[in-house]
């Protein structure tokens, strides 16, 4: 199994992560070895076995649908990178 | 009041032998001579620590103080912390200081406990050697050149060197267990569900759980005691009884059956960690246990199926690093993309952008169900062979780790090799079983740690059996040599 360069940067891109393209090469040759190891899992008969996603096989527990906490915009957003008249700034995006 | 376990300070503090502030002030001198070299806190916080104890210390002469009233401890740095900063050894989170604390900080402070700081890990919990800290690698107390081990070595090292009482940690694939077996203490990972994940930063959810982390089993129960129980803030949390784990270390190992899996005695495990573990259990046969060999037939299939799962459940709860809401942000951004892309490349390290890469792969279209299913397939298959042993056996010991902990900088260069370390431990995250470490002598001058596996919400028994051997022995009261003049432990 291996990842190709143009593999690659569309993960990342999914991923919004920025790759050098003089990281690639190294970078490719790494997840190369890790996907070889999983790989390993391809020879298993996993035929009928149902995917066991909580180890406890427990389902979320339902709630009632009331608010439970209180307004705390104000703290919250003390710890964002900027924002405004209670609102969060991000660039442009609608012309 | 060197030295001493979370059970013989919580006595002292009682008898007025000294105050909690006395203790607080000579763990903060002690941080302060010793962690320059160790680099086992990522914040100290003496404000705090100093103003808990003074409560600590007028609750201690009323007629009934908490559990743990004026323990000092220390944080693992990815549990939040109202008020002091939080930053999962991450560049990302540098800059955050959470607005509310975790289930498992509040309960312990609302025990009494004193936070003396918050500990150095691998960012964001990836890892087996915190060395992929923002803030620097942290060191091994018994040997300075070598790892503590990860990703909770910041805790296992400060705990170790006398630097905390104690200290809270999180397991994902081993990060409890692995450090504990290299700086020489006790160390559990409970049950999924059993101990709160609300304020925990996530790496993995369906595998991470915090737990604690000390000298001794007993100071082990009397924490978990403290941490664990139902949060319904926490919908993974489970809602079972929490038993008197300090209680219930007097359970007699008479008759206990205890499993050995042939897996885990095989070539990967270095003959003289091999001698140190068929030692420890020799001893708990003469303590009244029978050995059985047993099977765990999928245990190879470990490393793959958590290589898989755990970057794909990283990969998406990494995904809330935006630049927007808190965390890193970087400057000047063109764009919305380049604001995403700029701020999670600058603010993640190299083995978190791996895992998220591997995550997202695993997941896109088109090899959801060659990787991420099949891993899931094996999962059960895995937790399958532990619920068949549970049929035959009360517990199941084997070694922690491999072998004693690496030199600094020996694996980081080969991810693949790093993560074989973790081959005795991952398999019980999968499972979602609880399993402690423990001291269990040494090899070449480095601890070694024996691993305890128990079915689920069996900890009791767990932290019994540990308690018992080390009654019976005193590997846990080996500590790390003196530092030299120059700081060279070794």
């Amino acid at each position: 199994m291996s990842i190709g360069k143009d593999e690659l940067s569309r993960i990342a891109e999914l991923a919004r992560l920025r790759v050098d393209s003089d990281e690639l090469p190294a970078l490719t040759r790494r997840l190369d070895d890790i996907l070889g190891m999983v790989e390993t899992l391809q020879a298993v008969d996993t035929g009928g076995v149902e995917p066991l996603s909580n180890p406890l096989d427990a389902h979320q527990p339902l709630r009632a649908d009331v608010v439970t906490e209180d307004n705390r915009r104000s703290e919250f957003q003390a710890v964002a990178p900027a924002v405004e008249n209670g609102l969060y700034l991000v660039p442009k995006v609608i012309e | 009041m060197n030295d001493m376990t979370v059970a013989q300070l919580i006595q002292a503090l009682r008898d007025r032998e000294f105050s909690s502030v006395e203790l607080t002030r000579r763990y903060l001198d002690r941080i302060a001579q010793r962690d320059g070299d160790l680099n086992s806190y990522i914040s100290v916080a003496p404000e705090v620590a100093l103003a808990e104890a003074e409560a600590a210390d007028r609750l201690l002469t009323g007629d009934n103080p908490p559990a743990l009233a004026g323990i000092p401890i220390a944080h693992k740095d990815i549990f939040c912390t109202r008020g002091l900063r939080t930053s999962c050894a991450s560049r990302m989170l540098d800059n955050f200081v959470p607005p509310y604390d975790a289930t498992v900080v509040e309960r312990l402070r609302h025990a009494g406990c004193v936070t003396l700081g918050k500990t150095n890990m691998d960012e964001f919990a990836m890892g087996s050697s915190s060395e992929s800290s923002y803030y620097g690698v942290c060191r091994n107390p018994w040997d300075n050149r070598r790892v503590p081990g990860g990703s909770s070595g910041g805790s296992a090292a400060a705990v170790a060197a006398d630097l905390a009482a104690a200290a809270t940690g999180t397991d994902t694939g081993g990060s409890i267990r692995q450090p504990a077996a290299l700086c020489g203490i006790t160390g559990i990972k409970p049950t999924y569900g059993r101990v709160s994940r609300l304020g925990m930063i996530a790496f993995a959810s369906s595998l991470d759980q915090g737990g604690p982390m000390a000298r001794t089993a007993e100071d082990c129960a009397i924490l978990l005691g403290a941490m664990a129980g139902h949060d319904a803030r926490d919908s993974t949390s489970m809602d079972q009884p929490v038993p008197d784990y300090r209680a219930a270390l007097s359970l007699s190992l008479q008759g206990l059956r205890i499993g050995l899996p042939r897996e885990w005695f095989g070539e990967q495990l270095q003959p003289a960690v091999a001698d140190r573990i068929h030692a420890a259990l020799r001893e708990l046969e003469a303590l009244g246990a029978t050995l059985v060999d047993i099977d765990l037939a999928h245990s190879e299939l470990s490393i793959p199926a958590y290589y898989i799962i755990a970057p794909a459940e990283a990969s998406t709860n990494l995904a809330r690093y935006d630049g927007v809401r808190y965390g890193h942000r970087c400057d000047s951004p063109r764009d919305l993309h380049d604001l995403y892309t700029r701020s999670r490349e600058e603010g993640f390290g190299d083995e978190v952008q791996r895992r998220i890469l591997v995550g997202t792969y695993a997941l896109s279209s088109g090899y959801y169900d060659a990787f991420y299913k099949k891993a899931q397939q094996a999962r059960r298959l895995i937790r399958q062979d532990f619920l068949d042993a549970f049929s035959q056996v009360d517990i199941i010991a084997g070694p922690t780790t491999p072998g004693p902990a690496f030199r600094l900088g020996e694996k980081t260069d080969d991810p693949v090799a790093m993560y074989l370390e973790d081959i005795y431990t991952l398999g019980v995250n999968l499972a979602g079983l609880p399993a402690l470490s423990m001291p269990a002598g040494q090899v070449g001058g480095l601890p070694v740690g024996l691993q305890l596996v128990g079915p689920h919400f069996g900890e009791a028994q767990l932290l019994a059996t540990a308690h018992q051997l080390q009654l019976a022995t005193d590997w846990h009261l080996s500590r790390p040599p003196a530092p030299t003049a120059t700081g060279d432990a070794a």
